[in-house]
């Protein structure tokens, strides 16, 4: 090992270090708080045991349902070019980025009792149905975490060489062969992933769940946490169960690591993928309807929402539209430390290698195990003593809300990082590539797409957070979220649906200049 | 200027006018314009002849989390069902103030907090939807045809009130009431905002909210199709309160503000600005608006040590009864 790559090691594990302790004081250091402040934890009631059912039994459909449906949307994408393609996989992946009390009443807009469903139905005569339930709580996840899983994948399938889909049409592959060569290996490497993080979100899910279960049978762990906080003020008994949830998402963790296949795929040159196996008429036809059905699914409740804001938008108040340039500060803010964080772990995953570099991985995981509300009281418990938390609520808005969102851009960008190591590694220090210039001229612009889509998915994730800074914001902070709140609480509803569509707006608008710059040179 | 810092201090030490201020944590809601937090802080600036500042967030999780350290003269915007904890954490001071004015329902001694508005729980309906609404709490049970939309007890203060009225009402048979409820709701959300925002929707006949509801769509939308239903049995009274705090650092600057929420000023503008009933002011002095909805005779209301005592097994009740 030359000096200077010694030192690019040296310097890896250095910043990796740094991020590593913020994320365990965020994630471990906000619970210790509070246990410390519980003096102990407290015994765990029936109650509490069914809501852990629940929370697995929903969770796991969620995750499975959203997998499954986007293995067959994301290969239809994949292997077809349409016009407004790239603009139709952008709109999808809108739900995710939606506050879920946003989404929630799109979907209730098109699944509700009042929807556009059960008007049909009751149009047509027939019986209405009932979209409350556990169905509904997987519907309403399938929803917002479809688009997630989707894109995911279709980086996998974009991450295929064109070189191989050549190499199998001069072999004679058909669809199902390429299937099993190409994509399948692929599908092992990248869907046990995408489960993973989706069952986590699902695992934390809180309002939602109670909203589309219909009742108190829908109480997930995240509920009985708030419920331990607010009605018994049991901070004890509050830190159990955010034990609970943690042991609940290692242990999916540890299965789903156990589950994927490391990648098995050379390298390629980067060319437009060109699909020589998906000619025949069936297959475009059965493509073209998956198409339409994943867009139907996830586009209708979204134009509910336009069409409900629209009318209302332009007589907002200015405060929505100062918490909207607030809202944009915090996004761009968290977005450039996540993007910087998640570079300096993944580099720091990769220096180290081997159990310790996992160890690391899991941690820049954590976050989506751990309980908004717990962070939230946890961190305002460590910093009072030091600081007013008010005095720098934004900022400490932006560092949570980077820490909530380095999970998915680990996610994205270390398999990237691992395959340019892999393919490009021993010729960049052959060259005696090292440091910035390798990471400006052979790592960043590999890793673009990735990179854009992570930085897209966190400025549009932060900028519809509600998550901490209701805890710490005073009256000159607030946030769209907050204001949207405000709004709703204030029985302005035209307002609220008029200030949920600039919120979707600029969410959207974020998302898509990221993600965009992320795909600019990509040929497909 | 060679010394801008210097300079800065200067200018902000020098400033004459406003040279007291009064720091009043209170929930998020005031820190908006669309809440009461503007026109009280005006009303009272106007007299004071000091500057009101808002400290805005979660009141209690403030309370408990900061105790001492906290930085204000005077908390509001506490609700009826969590004096109890407020209470408990000794950071209070007594108002200082006659209770005399106080037109509320019931009666209210408490040396450390002050009603400032309140409002009756009701289920609230559109009459263009529903055209003949029960009368009585009895009669909901009977109509197993209307839907309904609430907040649940566990993380919410109209939820929690409703679970105590329905245990004040039916006592023993509170279990049976639930399992009857339950067959007929829609759905029971975290706080009342999304129940609110559902029911405006048309996802059910009926929502649990307050009497004065429907006074909002009146005045701020021209709509009179919003209704409570009003029951013989009596209708829940939840309350809004204000206190002292003993870390004051102007205690009776805090005892103006204490006064300046039972004067006639104050009562008279709290209606519009939080849609709820004047807690200091006759009936007959009412907005034309709040006068003139329909008015329940009986008021319920469990005092925090009794609500205490009874909240742990009506849960108990209700989440048995609900997920039967």
């Amino acid at each position: 090992m030359t000096s200077a790559s010694r030192r690019a090691r040296l310097l890896a594990l250095g910043f990796g270090g740094g991020v590593a302790t913020w994320l365990v004081v965020l994630n471990f250091g906000a619970l210790g708080a509070v246990v410390w402040r519980a003096e102990g934890f407290s015994a765990l009631r029936s109650a509490d045991l069914a809501a852990v059912r629940f929370t697995l039994v929903q969770a796991l459909w969620s995750a499975a349902l959203s997998v499954a449906l986007a293995i067959p949307i994301a290969r239809a994408l994949a292997r077809r070019q349409f016009r407004g393609r790239a603009l139709l996989i952008t709109l999808m992946g809108a739900p995710f980025i939606l506050p879920t009390l946003v989404a929630v009443l799109g979907l209730l807009a098109v699944f509700g009792r009042s929807g556009l469903i059960n008007q049909g139905l009751e149009a047509l005569g027939l019986a209405r149905f009932n979209i409350f339930g556990l169905h509904g709580v997987v519907l309403a996840h399938v929803f917002y975490n479809l688009p997630l899983a989707t894109r995911i994948l279709l980086q996998g399938w974009a991450a295929i060489p064109a070189e191989r889909f050549r190499l199998a049409a001069t072999l004679g592959f058909g669809p199902r062969e390429s299937f099993r060569q190409l994509e399948w290996p692929m599908i092992r490497e990248l869907a046990p992933g995408a489960f993973l993080v989706i069952f986590l979100i699902c695992l934390t899910s809180f309002s939602v769940a109670l909203t589309m279960g219909g009742g108190p049978r829908a109480t997930t762990v995240e509920l009985a946490i708030f419920q331990a906080f607010r009605f018994d003020y049991d901070m004890g008994r509050a830190a159990a169960l955010a034990l609970v949830q943690f042991a609940l998402c290692a242990s999916a963790g540890v299965i789903a690591w156990r589950v994927a296949l490391p990648a098995a795929m050379g390298g390629g040159m980067d060319r437009p993928v060109q699909r020589f196996d998906a000619g025949g008429t069936g297959l475009r036809l059965w493509d073209g309807a998956l198409i339409v059905a994943g867009a139907l699914f996830l586009l209708v409740p979204l134009g509910m929402l336009v069409a409900r804001g629209a009318p209302h938008m332009a007589g907002l108040p200015p405060e929505v539209w100062h918490a909207a340039g607030r809202s944009l500060t915090v996004a761009l803010g968290a977005t450039a430390i996540t993007l910087g964080m998640t570079l300096a772990l993944a580099h720091a995953v990769l220096a180290l290698g081997g159990g310790r570099g996992a160890m690391l991985e899991w941690l820049g995981l954590a976050a989506l195990a751990a309980s908004p509300l717990v962070i939230g009281t946890g961190l305002f418990l460590l910093i009072r003593p030091l600081a007013n938390p008010r005095d720098f609520a934004l900022a400490i808005t932006m560092l949570v809300n980077a820490g909530m969102a380095l999970p998915f851009a680990l996610r994205l960008i270390l398999p990237g990082l691992r395959a340019e190591l892999a393919t490009h590694g021993r010729l960049s220090d052959a060259l005696g590539l090292h440091g910035l210039a390798r990471l400006r001229i052979v790592t960043l612009p590999r890793l673009r797409r990735p990179l854009g889509f992570a930085a897209g998915l966190t400025a549009a994730l932060s900028m519809g957070d509600l998550g901490v800074i209701m805890l710490f914001a005073e009256r000159e902070g607030a946030t769209l979220p907050m204001q949207l709140y405000r709004l709703m609480n204030a029985y302005r509803q035209d307002d609220a649906a008029g200030a949920a569509l600039v919120l979707l707006g600029a969410s959207l608008a974020l998302f898509v200049v990221f993600d965009r710059w992320g795909r600019g040179r990509a040929g497909t | 200027m060679r010394y801008p810092l210097f300079a800065a201090v200067a200018a902000l030490t020098l400033t004459p006018a406003h040279a007291e201020t009064l720091v009043v944590l209170a929930p998020d809601y005031f820190g908006s314009n669309w809440g009461p937090g503007p026109a009280i802080k005006e009303g009272f600036e106007a007299r004071c002849d000091c500057t009101l500042e808002y400290r805005t967030g979660d009141v209690l999780p403030r309370l408990m989390l900061e105790g001492a350290r906290l930085e204000a003269d005077v908390v509001i915007g506490l609700n009826t069902d969590t004096t109890l904890r407020a209470r408990g954490t000794g950071l209070f001071a007594p108002h200082g103030q006659d209770l005399a004015p106080l037109t509320v329902p019931i009666d209210w001694e408490d040396d450390t907090f002050i009603p400032f508005n309140w409002g009756y729980l009701a289920w609230v309906y559109d009459r263009t939807r529903l055209d003949d609404a029960p009368t009585s709490f009895a009669e909901l049970l009977e109509r197993e045809e209307i839907s309904l939309l609430w907040q649940d007890p566990r993380s919410s203060a109209s939820g929690l009130a409703l679970m105590l009225w329905v245990d004040e009402v039916f006592g023993d048979a509170a279990s049976d009431v639930w399992r009857n409820l339950a067959a007929r709701t829609v759905t029971v959300t975290a706080g009342w905002s999304e129940s609110y925002g559902m029911f405006s929707a048309g996802e059910a006949d009926m929502v649990l909210s307050y009497t004065t509801s429907p006074a909002y769509h009146i005045v701020a939308e021209d709509d009179d199709s919003k209704a409570a239903a009003i029951f013989d049995e009596g209708h829940y009274f939840t309350a809004e309160v204000a206190g002292v705090l003993a870390g004051a650092a102007n205690p009776d600057l805090a005892r103006d503000f204490m006064a300046y929420l039972l004067s006639r000023e104050f009562q008279e503008m709290i209606a519009y600005a939080n849609w709820s009933y004047p807690a200091a002011l006759p009936r007959e002095d009412w907005p034309e608006v709040m006068r003139d909805l329909p008015f329940p005779d009986t008021a319920i209301f469990l005092g925090e040590d009794e609500a205490e005592a009874r909240r742990g097994a009506a849960l108990e009740v209700w989440l048995e009864g609900m997920t039967r």
